[in-house]
């Protein structure tokens, strides 16, 4: 259950950021979550709510950008989908396929007053 | 058409699935002015910004001394502990060594290694499931390991949790022992993503299991195409050389000459 961690992690960069930029309340997060980061998209947002209790974002509305896993295939020379680190080229078979996006683990914006 | 903020969505009530139905950048200004008076602020910045903070300092550490930390994941029960005991035992008169012991709850597994003479921390994660930068930092605080050494540390014994989270140590190592499954870096792919080296414990087993060794070593680099593997049984003592050989491949040249390479924690020690 590391997801409760980063939501944990998530509330510190928060606080220091109402500091920081001079804000009280937080209304809506935005993070980008890629398919092969890791987290569970589910988990996430349950560790939010149990994270932010009592924080300046306990009312925040989350919002997660799911980023699709892709590869470029150097047998190819293209950009393929693929779902897990695993997955062959859907075109050639091939297994060197270098992840290109997937892996993302962000806090992309805030909306706050 | 969104009677909030007029974006075209065609719920104001429900936002969520259309954002969660937006690709890459979608995210920006959805649905802004719910509140009057908010702004929308860029952050841009890692989830695990805050652990990764920690586990430069603690990388930097590591460089500053010369220490090659190695940070040993795997199931429960694979043999971490028996590994580095014997390893502890035949390494201890060649250069400084301290482990960093990872575990749940009690302290059985420091109690084991304290045996052998060698300094050791032990870290409770408590309801954690796994060993964080901050946790090592402070670990490191009260071991204070030998410069010129190898520093263990042995993370809580699961195979999800502890790929996400830098220690900032050199070397992931995953250890897997024939008695579970060899299609395990299959079902676990992201810690066998993350690891460098991949040490097959338990071998003196094989003739009483069904293990593949083949199989086994074709799905790690199915996930990971340059994982280096070794076979070893810490019981008998079989293939240890080569562990140690890696090892001594991997430690910071006296002269600082590798330590560029050794920051970048992802260098292969072949």
């Amino acid at each position: 259950m590391h997801e409760l961690a980063v939501c944990e992690g998530l509330r510190k960069v928060l606080e220091e950021q109402a500091q920081a930029r001079n804000f009280t309340r937080v209304i809506q997060v935005w993070l980008e979550i890629g398919e092969l980061a890791g987290l569970e998209v589910d988990a996430i947002r349950f560790s939010f709510n149990v994270a932010m209790k009592g924080s300046l974002a306990e009312d925040a509305a989350l919002k997660i950008v799911e980023v699709p896993a892709r590869a470029w295939c150097p047998t190819c020379m293209q950009e393929v989908a693929i779902k897990q680190r695993f997955d062959g080229c859907p075109h050639c078979g091939g297994l060197s396929l270098q992840v290109v996006s997937g892996e993302e683990m962000r806090i992309k914006e805030v909306e706050v007053n | 058409m969104c009677t909030v903020c007029g974006c075209g969505h065609n719920s104001a009530i429900n936002p969520e699935v259309s954002v969660q139905s937006e690709g890459t950048g979608g995210s920006r200004s959805f649905h802004r002015g719910q509140d009057t008076a908010s702004r929308i602020i860029q952050i841009e910045r890692d989830l695990l910004h805050e652990n990764n903070q920690f586990a430069a300092m603690n990388r930097s550490y590591f460089v500053e001394h010369r220490i090659l930390a190695l940070n040993l994941v795997s199931s429960p029960g694979s043999g971490k502990t028996s590994l580095l005991v014997r390893t502890l035992a035949d390494l201890r008169d060649e250069f400084p060594l301290a482990v960093i012991e990872g575990d749940q709850q009690t302290d059985y597994d420091a109690q084991r290694i304290r045996s052998t003479g060698i300094d050791v921390v032990q870290v409770n994660t408590g309801k954690g499931c796994h060993l964080d930068g901050r946790m090592i930092g402070n670990a490191l605080n009260e071991l204070r390991p030998q410069p010129g050494g190898v520093l263990f540390i042995e993370n809580v014994g699961n195979l999800v949790c502890p790929a996400l989270f830098d220690l900032g140590e050199a070397h992931k190592v995953v250890v897997l022992s024939v008695t579970e499954g060899s299609e395990k870096a299959l079902k676990y792919p992201d810690m066998f993503h993350a690891a460098d080296l991949m040490l097959v414990n338990k071998i003196d087993l094989l003739p009483y299991v069904e293990f593949d060794i083949e199989h086994c070593i074709s799905c790690a680099r199915s996930i990971k195409p340059n994982i280096e593997v070794l076979s070893l049984s810490a019981t008998t003592g079989s293939g240890m050389s080569a562990w140690y050989e890696w090892m001594r491949r991997c430690r910071p040249a006296a002269d600082g000459n590798r330590v560029d390479e050794l920051s970048a924690g992802t260098r292969p020690c072949a």
